[in-house]
């Protein structure tokens, strides 16, 4: 084919005719526009010669489009924007220290203090309970479920697995608060006995065995954000590439030394990143929250039997009370702290997540 | 002449397959059982809230009163009444935080990956998407407050929680029809644009029915999931026991606020009532899961 291109061009410089047999790769567009030069114009010269059309049609879809992208920036902007706005004038009628004190007095505008100590305890406790439970068993249904179920079943046990992401969060406050605390109210007096004198485990501010404390709303909480961390670990999981399992396989590696070597370190940081969406869900949980926990005047003890509020559950505990500006502004910058640390958390997970599996490559 | 027998029967070379040693064994069995045992605590959790709410929950719907009345004029004690003015509530809302997300979702989608491929704005869009697909619910609630009630001065209302579902709905719907619009193969757009046409007529006739089954599941999912939401409710609008069809006017009932607010009247009426709202939204949510893979079996596109 080559030749027959060059045959027809053996008039033209020797130059030439000797370069192109030697790269064959580029011989047919080489030659195309050897031969359009003088009597045809090439493709790329008419298009350079007239301008690129654009339609109205397409100018207007286009500008919607990006339009519409930059109202999600916007949005975002103005969540931080308006909810800033709105708490400033409360923090100024605020007479206690917001980020130091514990208390929460907002019903009268004219003499309020609240500050956040004890929603931030009660919510980080909270979800740190939620993730020490749920990370390890979201891990393992991953690895289960990419690495072990047969191929059949992994996609029903994983459509499963997103089903306990289906039920409404004041649901799964219902069942914690009315069928799942009482079950747990041996557990917890038997911890609370047993491992009393590590402070964390030391009686807190409600009676171990009312069942309306961190460590019920914990275990709910591992429960809700269980498929969240299950669903992006098993991403990262069965990313890993198959030449490295094969690797590890051709070598007499047992399925569990498999999972070591190869899946577990490519997708550790992806789990972790995942684990961080599953934080972040945690922290902003409301209506769960809000049925569990007993609702108490008393100071917390730092222990996972203190009941109490979050951020999100006293934000829905206070509706009612929301009736004048400096009110509302006050669970307004409790909501702002809320949404600068889950937007930090996310963040965070996000740019974990992106790192996943680069360095392997 | 020296014949050493044990030498010449001995394999030249070890054989090439041996015995796992019995600690690899065991703990390669122990992964195993682990991994299985963690599938099966993830069930266990949905079994029994699934098992509680049909057991609990059964008895007030099987009663035809429950479909067509509200808890109207009802006292903490008596029993009857119906879900009638919730169901209507959670429809409206939904539906109306439907015909807002979803064309601005898809817009964005289409955005993303049709025009802004790897530009600045798209990556940021993208992460702001990310942002808002983790914001708490209770934040949405507040900004909409902030925004709707105190600074445009409106009451609350249904529509008030209808603009905070939005909120919630979107990150779901533009990151469904991303994933739909990558799948559609690139060929598909170039013999369209071969032939002439232009590029948003393209992907009006092209890229959006190939890829329509896939984001319209995502859609129907993404409504299951703002149905369950309470959290804005509880800020947004007040709860009614009585039927109000109108969005932009009064306290509407809605079934999660159903729930939450039955859950305060302790008496035996007052849980038949809480649990018969749960179980019938769960219901409702699975009917619309249903329905949505009904939809994409139905519009999926024919590939010979």
């Amino acid at each position: 084919m080559t030749e027959s291109t060059n045959s027809e061009w053996r008039s033209a410089p020797p130059g030439e005719a000797v370069t192109s047999p030697g790269d064959t790769g580029n011989t047919l567009v080489g030659s195309s526009e050897e031969a359009a030069s003088p009597e045809h114009p090439t493709p790329p010269e008419q298009s350079g010669g007239r301008k690129k059309v654009i339609r109205l049609g397409d100018r207007l879809f286009q500008s919607v489009a990006t339009g519409s992208g930059i109202f999600v920036v916007a949005i975002i902007a103005s969540i931080g924007l308006f909810l800033l706005v709105r708490a400033i004038p409360a923090l100024q009628a605020n007479e206690a220290n917001f980020l130091l004190s514990g208390q929460w007095r907002t019903g009268d505008p004219e003499d309020m203090a609240f500050g956040i100590v004890d929603l931030a305890w009660i919510t980080v406790a909270s979800s740190l309970v939620a993730l020490i439970i749920a990370m390890p068993v979201a891990g393992g249904i991953a690895l289960f479920l990419t690495q072990y179920a047969p191929r059949v079943l992994a996609k029903p046990f994983a459509y499963v697995v997103d089903l306990l992401a289906a039920v409404p969060s004041v649901i799964y406050g219902l069942w914690g608060a009315l069928v799942l605390a009482p079950v747990l109210k041996p557990v917890a007096l038997w911890i609370n006995g047993t491992l009393g004198w590590i402070p964390i485990f030391a009686d807190g501010n409600v009676p171990a065995n009312s069942g309306s404390n961190v460590f019920t709303a914990g275990i709910v909480l591992a429960v809700m954000i269980l498929p969240i961390i299950t669903g992006v670990a098993r991403e990262v999981f069965s990313r890993t590439p198959s030449a490295q399992i094969e690797g590890a396989l051709a070598l007499g590696a047992t399925k569990w030394e498999v999972v070591r070597t190869t899946v577990w370190p490519f997708g550790r940081s992806g789990f972790v990143g995942g684990a961080m969406l599953g934080l972040g869900r945690a922290l902003g949980e409301t209506v769960a929250l809000t049925v569990i926990l007993s609702y108490t005047f008393e100071g917390p003890h730092y222990s996972i039997f203190d009941a109490g509020a979050t951020f999100a559950s006293r934000i829905a505990l206070g509706s009612a009370e929301f009736n004048n500006h400096l009110t509302v502004g006050a669970y307004i910058a409790a909501g702002l702290v809320l949404f600068i640390s889950t937007f930090a958390v996310n963040a965070l997970a996000r740019w974990i997540e992106s790192g996943s599996g680069k360095g392997k490559k | 002449m020296r014949t050493d027998t044990a030498d010449l029967e001995r394999p030249a070379s070890a054989p090439a397959f041996q015995q796992l040693g019995l600690g690899r064994k065991i703990k390669n069995h122990t992964a195993t059982v682990l991994f299985g045992l963690a599938f099966v605590i993830a069930v266990v959790p949905l079994l029994w809230v699934l098992f509680t709410l049909v057991q609990r929950g059964l008895a007030p719907m099987l009663n035809a009163e429950w479909w067509n009345h509200s808890f109207y004029g009802l006292l903490p004690n008596d029993s009857g009444g119906g879900v009638y003015h919730a169901l209507v509530g959670t429809l409206e809302q939904t539906l109306v935080c439907a015909l807002i997300a979803v064309p601005l979702g898809v817009t964005v989608g289409i955005f993303l990956i049709e025009y802004g491929r790897n530009s600045k704005l798209a990556r940021t869009t993208t992460f702001m998407v990310d942002i808002l697909s983790g914001l708490p619910s209770i934040v949405a609630g507040l900004f909409i407050y902030a925004l709707w009630i105190t600074t445009f001065g409106f009451d609350r209302s249904g529509f008030a929680v209808s603009l905070s579902l939005v909120l919630l709905m979107l990150p779901v719907v533009v990151r469904v029809t991303e994933t739909m619009l990558t799948i559609v193969p690139d060929e598909l757009r170039e013999a369209s644009y071969a032939l002439g046409v232009p590029k948003w007529k393209t992907i009006l006739k092209v890229v959006l029915p190939t890829s329509f089954s896939g984001i319209i599941t995502g859609i129907i999912l993404g409504l299951a999931r703002v149905m369950g939401e309470t959290a804005p409710l509880l800020i947004l609008v007040g709860y009614s026991r009585a039927i109000n069809y109108n969005l932009f006017e009064g306290p509407m009932a809605s079934l999660p606020l159903t729930v939450y607010t039955a859950r305060k009247t302790s008496t035996e009426a007052g849980e038949y009532r809480m649990w018969g709202a749960a179980l019938t939204l769960v219901l409702l949510i699975m009917l619309i899961n249903l329905l949505a893979t009904l939809l994409s079996k139905l519009f999926a596109v024919k590939t010979r």
